[in-house]
């Protein structure tokens, strides 16, 4: 379904990712965990070209996403192009990044009006049912400054879910949370997952990556350190890195 | 001494009131222009293309470092040596609105840059082009943060409009300043002058508190939580 091969990115002398090579499955969740820092997110980012990789090559659904190599030069791909296949992968943010000046469910049509053309009818019915999906069918009206944290991340998760994606990114979608909404947001995106969405998950909740992923991958220092399924990575780590920084988390 | 003199407001009332429409008109029709000319002007300096955003940025700095009055006197004045006549009441259009769009330029570039990067990211995630963010989602909320900036500008393009009387526009001030030299009642016609921008520009201010008021409430205005 994504295929990274041997992505690099640098920010400003320092390399973040160093060569990172990862094959996400369709209708799989995987966890990726490590410590801040690590490169997780801008690994997560380079997925939807929200960061742009300095190099290596990304392919979505089999084919080669974004840009072509030239000589070893990247040459991007029009924008219509890469909106395409931007579309096919919903992201949810840390911060919500909900838009503050649209309703809840005018937040869920905006994509779908404006991004896959259609009609504003249409969206209106696709808009209230992913919303009763995420248990806000009450809250569309709102805005988001009348919702909770927990309230705002599940009508992100309704926007992105909106748009039918071939999978789903989420970075660190509970980290902004008071602790006691982290648990509704939890529920939703563990209903994706037996309903078999892909989903891509960076986040510090371990307890719930290990219940809910097929693989968990821990990076660390922009490279993949281990990877495998919850059971092994969470119970016998083969590396020191592993063990040292599951030690800390999970105290 | 007999301050206030009512046999010159009499005489030449219509006068001063025929000044403060023609006031109002020139505020009215130069607002208009720049509030939506200085969108593109800051569209361009914002742009990574070199020369797009050059030209732009002439522009504004030119306008920001020199007086407005120059600027009315030399396009009545001066581009007619180069073949550009316009009358008086066009030039002060020209001149004003370019001066005004150059600065509400410049408030446009930093609301639109105060807009969080994550509205742009957020939006690109559900397909929206760049220029369909810009529109949709960035716009707005740039346009929610310069409101009160931009509602001190058109009160202050109110008095900046007696700046056209440099270029024969008989406005309010410049009525004001025939009027008196013609009666030699020079208190009572300015007071009155005072007094009629007063009685426009007052409201005008209270009406962009009450703007600034609800930008500040964003879209919330008027919901139940």
């Amino acid at each position: 379904m994504i295929r990274l091969v041997e992505i690099r990115k640098t920010f400003g002398g320092h390399e973040v990712l160093r060569g990172v090579s990862k094959t996400f499955g369709e209708g799989k969740v995987t966890c990726v965990i490590g410590p801040s820092g690590s490169g997780k997110s801008t690994l997560l980012r380079c997925i939807n070209l929200l960061e742009k990789p300095t190099s290596g090559e990304i392919f979505i659904e089999g084919e080669r996403a974004y840009y072509e190599i030239d000589r070893g030069a990247i040459r991007y791909h029009s924008e219509s192009r890469i909106t395409a296949v931007r579309r096919k992968l919903g992201m949810v943010f840390q911060d919500f990044a909900l838009f503050p000046h649209l309703t809840a469910i005018e937040n869920v049509t905006e994509g779908l009006v404006y991004g896959l053309g259609r009609g504003r009818q249409e969206a209106a019915g696709v808009a209230a049912r992913v919303l009763a999906r995420v248990g806000l069918a009450e809250r569309a009206s709102y805005y988001p400054d009348q919702l909770s944290g927990g309230q705002k991340q599940r009508v992100a998760i309704a926007r992105s879910l909106a748009m039918t994606p071939k999978a789903i990114l989420f970075d660190e979608p509970t980290s902004a949370l008071d602790p006691e909404l982290v648990g509704e947001v939890l529920d939703v995106m563990k209903d994706l997952s037996q309903e078999g969405m892909t989903m891509i998950i960076v986040t510090h909740e371990m307890k719930f990556a290990r219940e809910i992923a097929d693989e968990v991958i821990f990076v660390d220092h922009g490279v993949i350190v281990e990877e495998g399924p919850p059971a092994i990575v969470f119970e016998s780590p083969q590396h020191e890195r592993t063990r040292n920084f599951l030690r800390r988390v999970m105290r | 001494m007999e301050f206030f003199n009512l046999d010159v407001i009499h005489d030449y009332g219509f006068a001063l009131l025929h000044g403060l429409m023609l006031t109002i008109m020139l505020t009215l029709i130069v607002i208009t222009l720049s509030l939506g000319l200085a969108v593109p002007v800051a569209l361009c300096r914002m742009s990574t293309n070199v020369a797009v955003r050059a030209p732009a940025s002439v522009y504004v700095e030119v306008i920001r470092g020199t007086p407005l009055l120059l600027q009315l006197v030399y396009i009545y004045y001066v581009l007619p040596t180069m073949g550009i006549n316009l009358s008086g009441f066009v030039a002060a259009i020209v001149g004003l609105t370019l001066n005004y769009t150059a600065y509400m330029s410049e408030v446009y570039r930093g609301g639109i840059l105060a807009v969080p990067r994550n509205q742009w990211e957020a939006a690109a995630t559900v397909g929206l082009s760049r220029a369909r963010t810009f529109q949709r989602i960035v716009l707005p909320q740039a346009l929610l943060i310069v409101t009160p900036t931009l509602g001190n500008y058109f009160i202050s393009l109110f008095k900046d409009t007696a700046l056209a009387s440099v270029v024969t526009v008989q406005e309010l001030t410049f009525t004001g300043q025939i009027v008196s030299a013609r009666s030699y009642q020079y208190f009572t016609v300015y007071t009155v002058t005072g007094i009629l921008y007063l009685a426009v520009g007052y409201p005008a201010s209270v009406f962009v508190r009450w703007l600034e008021e609800r930008a500040q409430r964003g879209h919330r205005a008027d919901r139940p939580a």
